[in-house]
């Protein structure tokens, strides 16, 4: 039983992580991991369409994974007898499957404590992120096809044998143990039953659940508070700017400084530079779209961003047909200080360089003077305090 | 033909598309292993990967494994076995008392406030450990549970031989 659910669930799990790699543009080599051979899903375009494309699948992606946890651990728990086997290994054939259940359990396990840390902030591990959880879900993903090539026979008849209905309606005084399987999972000595196999699902279930309820406010403004033991479930104040930040100004390293009446954008494109200050992209057509900003760790929200089109600016820096653009941020270090957009991200009509946030001037945290919001753009590369953008054209 | 799949299955313990399986499996891993050798603390990789499985399978199993066991020998449930009639309190304490451990391991860093630092840079809120609601959350299970096990007993009052 459980297993089918995780048959069914864990590959939306690995595409939407793979996805997630996608998201980040490989093409333009700012994926992390940059370089991953060919274990990485066939090249392809990001799309902008539907907006809230990275907000679902990043949302179901981190969601997902921990309401699989106790699914995960129920299904270890039902295993665990074969792990104390004795004598060890019989055969050849059963050395080498045992190890591939090491791969099989250290993964699943491995993706779960990485994926929780990262989420909460608590970098215990201290190796990088990225690479440990993109060459975990590989390694994975290839025990996981295996094991599942190998078992799904044993599955299918394991749920013939006997009518699920029965065994679900059947009270406790009447649950019996598995008749001997193949593979000796099945206690040769059972305890009494002190729960009903329905009650053994309904628990795994209510406690996915429970964690579910507890995780999906991250990504449903509504429900923000719901989120009570996550970081994102706290919204930092109220107003306009009331919605939570991914890299404050104060860490990023930059602050009135910078950003202050003698701040200018540089557009360039080819040769020309065009320089503007705030005021002048303010007198700027404007245009207004309600758009979600989705984080890699899987929250989100939707707010209603105003600014100038970047394909405006792409026209002003005399560039109208761009093929791409790398967007600057005035902050000096860090991974995500700047990020190439593809023609499409550019010319979109909801693609915005945001100077305004329902209604007010974005504050200092949110990216004041000016940030990038671009549909379906994982938010690491939605750039914040942007300094310059560089268009290409297509022979440039 | 017969012979020698014969003569491969007792040598290996079973058919030749397992074999194949394997292979790939660990054609996969190996080609990562290889490829995250010169990376900056891949050891510590290894540990955390080989780890997760040995903490899971020697720590965590055997000690939910004891304490549920605990549990049934101080409510005698092992020696009453399929006393269907008897409301037991097994599940009553078992249910929130997973609840609460699944919600612990899950929040952890959340709730010990580990990582402050990166949690300022990133949000740029001061963090709060969460210990308190996540036992406010705990304590509320157990009252739910509680309550619900009351009134079962009271359901069925002279059901007792
Ligand atoms: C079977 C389990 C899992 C698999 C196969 C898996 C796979 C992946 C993959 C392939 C990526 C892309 C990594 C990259 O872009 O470098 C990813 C990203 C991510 N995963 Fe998972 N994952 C799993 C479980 C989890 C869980 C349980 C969580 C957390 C609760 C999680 C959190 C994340 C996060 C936050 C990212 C975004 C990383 C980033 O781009 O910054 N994952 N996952």
């Amino acid at each position: 039983m459980y297993g089918l659910a995780l048959l069914v669930s864990l590959p939306l799990v690995i595409v939407t992580g793979l996805l997630d790699y996608a998201a980040y543009g490989p093409q333009f080599g700012q994926a992390l991991p940059s370089d991953v051979g060919w274990l990485r899903l066939p090249p392809f375009d990001w799309p902008t369409r539907p907006a809230w494309l990275f907000r679902l699948t990043q949302g179901l992606h981190v969601t997902l994974g921990i309401v699989l946890v106790p699914v995960v651990l129920a299904k270890l728990w039902s295993v665990t007898p074969k792990l104390f086997d004795w004598p060890p290994a019989r055969s050849l054939a059963q050395v080498l499957e045992r190890l591939s259940l090491l791969l099989l359990v250290g993964g699943i396990l491995f993706q779960i404590a990485t994926g929780l840390l990262n989420i909460q902030y608590a970098y215990l591990f201290g190796f990088d992120f990225y690479t440990a959880h993109y060459f975990g879900a590989w390694v994975f993903t290839a025990a996981f096809v295996v094991h599942v090539v190998l078992k799904l026979p044993r599955l299918v008849s394991a749920l013939r044998s006997r009518s699920p209905r029965g065994e679900l309606r059947a009270a406790r005084a009447a649950t019996r143990a598995e008749p001997a399987d193949p593979d000796g999972l099945v206690a040769a000595r059972p305890g009494p039953a002190t729960e009903t196999r329905r009650g053994a699902l309904a628990l795994v279930g209510g406690l996915s659940l429970l964690l579910g309820a507890l995780t999906v406010g991250q990504s449903l403004d509504p429900l923000r508070r719901t989120a009570l033991l996550l970081p994102r479930g706290r919204a930092p104040g109220g107003g306009p700017n009331g919605f939570p930040v991914n890299r404050a100004a104060a860490a990023a390293g930059v602050g009135e400084a910078d950003t202050g009446r003698q701040w200018r954008l540089a557009l360039r494109g080819g040769q020309r530079t065009a320089t503007l200050d705030r005021d002048q992209l303010l007198s700027l057509p404007q245009h207004t779209a309600e758009l979600p900003i989705a984080c890699v760790e899987g929250w989100s929200t939707r707010q209603t961003w105003t600014g100038v089109r970047l394909r405006d600016l792409a026209a002003l820096a005399g560039v109208p047909a761009p093929v791409s653009a790398t967007v600057r941020s005035l902050e000096r270090a860090g991974l995500f200080n700047q990020a190439v957009l593809a023609s499409h991200q550019i010319l979109d009509p909801d693609a915005l360089l945001a100077l305004r946030v329902n209604g007010a001037d974005l504050s200092l945290d949110h990216g004041y003077p000016a940030r990038v919001i671009v549909p379906a753009l994982p938010g690491v590369h939605c750039t914040k305090w942007v300094n310059s953008i560089e268009f290409r054209a297509r022979n440039a | 033909m017969r012979e020698s799949t014969g003569g491969f299955r007792a040598w290996y313990g079973t058919g030749l598309r397992h074999l194949v399986l394997m292979v790939a499996c660990f054609a996969v891993t190996g080609w990562i292993v290889l490829r995250l050798v010169g990376e900056p603390r891949a050891e510590r990789m290894l540990l955390w990967f080989v780890g997760a499985a040995v903490v899971h399978d020697l720590l965590l199993f055997p000690v939910y494994a004891t304490a549920d066991a605990a549990l049934r020998r101080l409510l005698g449930v092992d020696a009453h076995p399929g006393s269907g009639a008897r409301v037991s309190a097994l599940n009553h304490i078992r249910l929130p008392a997973l609840a609460g451990g699944l919600l612990f391991l899950v929040y952890l860093p959340g709730i010990l406030g580990q990582g402050g630092s990166t949690y300022l840079a990133a949000t740029g809120q001061h963090r709060q450990p969460y210990l308190s609601r996540w036992l406010a959350i705990t304590a509320a299970l157990f009252l739910v549970s509680a309550v619900w096990y009351a009134i079962r007993i009271s359901r069925r009052p002279c059901r007792s031989p």
